[in-house]
């Protein structure tokens, strides 16, 4: 198309291409305009968080779960993402807001639904539900194509869980001292409502976190354990009925 | 090296005025659909950052000349929905599940969304058709752990069996019924008893002597009888329709470590009017009393 008629910048490219040092100021040139345009946006992405109360940390025992979640790929095959139309809304529930996310490191958005949408999975099923579906899948939904996971009925390791709080905190979750302190017994305390524990600081630390011996063995704390945990807490921290449409301008 | 652009002689078309080791490259232009796809795509995103929402603006964006938020145009298409269901949504919303039930229009309405809201919330558990599998009652047979009248399965599903739920429905069979340890040979006893009420056991003096132990450690929960309690969820003994399953060692095993069910509660998930869709269709399944 260029020819002699093309234009200057054609016309002139033998130029930048034999002097380096003007080369070079012009890629940084380039580079920085694209890297602006990327990067300010974030720099107000506060604004872009709905204001709803409810969201807070994952307590120990969800974030080891989250952690296995991520392990194991469950994001390949399940979103967690429900997004503002009729069908979704109708069949999941409430569309996903940016605030119910902002503690996620990464978000768990996902983009392939091999399986249904788990945003609004927590209380849908009981404990005893996700074991049996977690080991034998056909055994609940005969022509599932969801693998087993019996393995993760082996015991959960614990030494890590104060490390994997403070390295959320390294990236903004605001986990305070005591959180962190309180890590190893409310990983304990959440899947054995039985023991002696404290149950009472654990629910004021994380409201609304499920106590209950997730996996039917209150004897071992499975990785099972901490996967059902993190289910039955997804879409249940934010009370939906409570916002409407202009409440969550962003 | 730059040459002069120059028509190459087999093609016909320009070169690009650059060689490299004696080789010359053509300046073939791109064909033009190309880069009228190219050009159109330029002026479809001139035209979209006019009407839609675009480029952010620190606390803010562009709204766009449209106005357009997914959000609201959900909420019109709800309301959409709404209005197309009109007066029957409006008279579920008024009426008991019963007085549904008794109005053939109504009813018919009910049962259609009572099956797509049963397919995305109750199938996982209840099968489809509300069959049931083991650990999960069939709710299309007539026979009901904590009633089947249209107000029992409402109240149910609401709040749930053992879900946590300030109102749930609840009560726990302990070890041995009561808690109160029975030795092996009794345990064998009791669970030949209860096997004799369905016409199934062989061993008379078994039978007897587990009756007994019935009566002190059962009765108070499965009935004199064995035909339940529907006031503390205690299923009957004396039918052929089992949770856990009905032989002698399926039994010994729910007396000495109870397995006991539970449902979520469905009051905080689903909308009044679905919630009464589903008790409808519940008992339209055919067991609905
Ligand atoms: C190969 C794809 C695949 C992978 C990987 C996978 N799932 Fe699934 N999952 C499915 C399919 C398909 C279904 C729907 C059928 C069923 O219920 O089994 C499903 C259903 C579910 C459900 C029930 C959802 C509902 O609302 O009914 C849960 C909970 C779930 N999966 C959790 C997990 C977890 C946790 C992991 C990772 C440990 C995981 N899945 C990995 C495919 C997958
Ligand atoms: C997590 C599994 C699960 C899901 C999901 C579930 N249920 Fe249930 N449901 C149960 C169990 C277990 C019982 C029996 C509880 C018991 O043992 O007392 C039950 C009992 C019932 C009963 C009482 C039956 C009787 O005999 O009295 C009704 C009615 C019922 N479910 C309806 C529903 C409907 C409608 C839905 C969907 C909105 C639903 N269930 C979803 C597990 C489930
Ligand atoms: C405190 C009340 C209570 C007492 C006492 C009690 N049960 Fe139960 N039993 C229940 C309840 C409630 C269930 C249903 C559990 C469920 O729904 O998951 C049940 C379930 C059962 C089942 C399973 C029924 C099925 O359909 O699979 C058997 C068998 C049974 N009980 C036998 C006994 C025997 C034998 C005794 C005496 C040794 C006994 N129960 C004492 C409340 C009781």
């Amino acid at each position: 198309m260029a020819g002699k008629r093309g234009n200057i910048i054609v016309r002139n490219h033998g130029k930048i291409e034999r002097n380096v040092t003007l080369m070079a100021v012009l890629i940084a040139i380039t580079i920085s305009i694209g890297g602006l345009v990327e990067i300010v946006p974030l720099f107000t992405i506060k604004t872009t968080i709905e204001k709803v109360d409810g969201v807070r940390p994952y307590s120990p025992l969800e974030l080891a779960g989250r952690n296995i979640y991520l392990r194991e790929g469950c994001y390949t095959c399940h979103s967690q993402m429900i997004r503002p139309f009729r069908d979704e809304v109708l069949r999941y529930g409430p569309y996903s807001l940016a605030a119910e996310s902002m503690f996620d490191h990464p978000f768990q958005w996902g983009s392939k639904r091999t399986g249904p949408d788990l945003a609004r999975v927590g209380g849908k099923y009981s404990n005893a539900w996700h074991v049996q579906h977690m080991i034998n899948p056909q055994s609940v939904e005969p022509g599932s194509v969801m693998p087993s996971y019996r393995h993760l009925m082996r015991p959960l390791k614990l030494k890590l869980i104060q490390a994997h709080l403070r390295a959320n905190q390294a990236v903004g979750v605001p986990y305070t001292k005591a959180q962190v302190a309180a890590a190893r017994g409310d990983l304990r305390a959440q899947a054995d409502p039985e023991g002696e524990h404290d149950h009472d600081g654990l629910l004021k630390r994380y409201p609304k976190a499920v106590v209950a011996d997730f996996d039917g063995n209150p004897a071992v704390l499975t990785e099972m354990d901490a996967v059902i945990a993190y289910m039955q807490i997804l879409g249940r921290m934010v009370d939906f009925r409570k916002y409407k449409t202009k409440d969550l301008q962003q | 090296m730059t040459t002069e652009r120059e028509k190459d002689s087999v093609t016909g078309t320009e070169t690009t005025g650059h060689e490299w080791d004696g080789i010359r490259e053509l300046d073939t232009p791109p064909p033009s659909w190309l880069m009228w796809i190219f050009y159109l795509s330029i002026v479809f995103a001139a035209v979209y950052v006019v009407l839609y929402p675009a480029i952010p603006l620190g606390g803010s964006y562009t709204k766009g000349v449209l106005g357009y938020s997914s959000r609201e145009a959900l909420d019109v298409s709800m309301a959409q929905l709404r209005k197309a269901q009109g007066q029957y949504l409006v008279q579920i919303n008024a009426k008991s599940p019963a007085e549904i039930l008794k109005d053939p229009q109504l009813r018919t309405f009910a049962v259609r969304g009572g099956l797509v809201a049963f397919g995305d919330n109750c199938a996982a558990c209840h099968n489809l058709g509300g069959t049931g599998r083991h650990a999960y009652p069939s709710l299309a047979d007539d026979v009901w752990l904590w009633g089947g009248k249209p107000a029992d399965i409402y109240a149910t599903l609401k709040y749930g069996i053992r879900s946590g739920h300030d109102k749930t429905r609840t009560s726990a069979m302990l070890p041995f019924g009561t808690g109160q340890k029975m030795t092996e040979p009794q345990t064998a006893d009791v669970a030949e008893y209860v096997l004799s009420l369905t016409k199934r056991s062989k061993d008379a003096a078994a039978v007897t002597r587990g009756a007994a132990l019935y009566g002190r450690q059962c009765a108070s929960c499965h009935g004199k009888s064995g035909g339940g309690d529907q006031k503390q969820g205690a299923p009957a003994l004396n039918d052929q329709i089992w949770l856990y399953g009905g032989t002698k060692a399926e039994i010994i095993a729910q007396i000495v470590r109870p397995k006991m069910g539970v449902m979520p509660a469905w009051v905080d998930r689903l909308k009044d009017e679905t919630l009464k869709m589903l008790s409808v269709y519940v008992h339209a399944l055919g067991g609905g009393k």
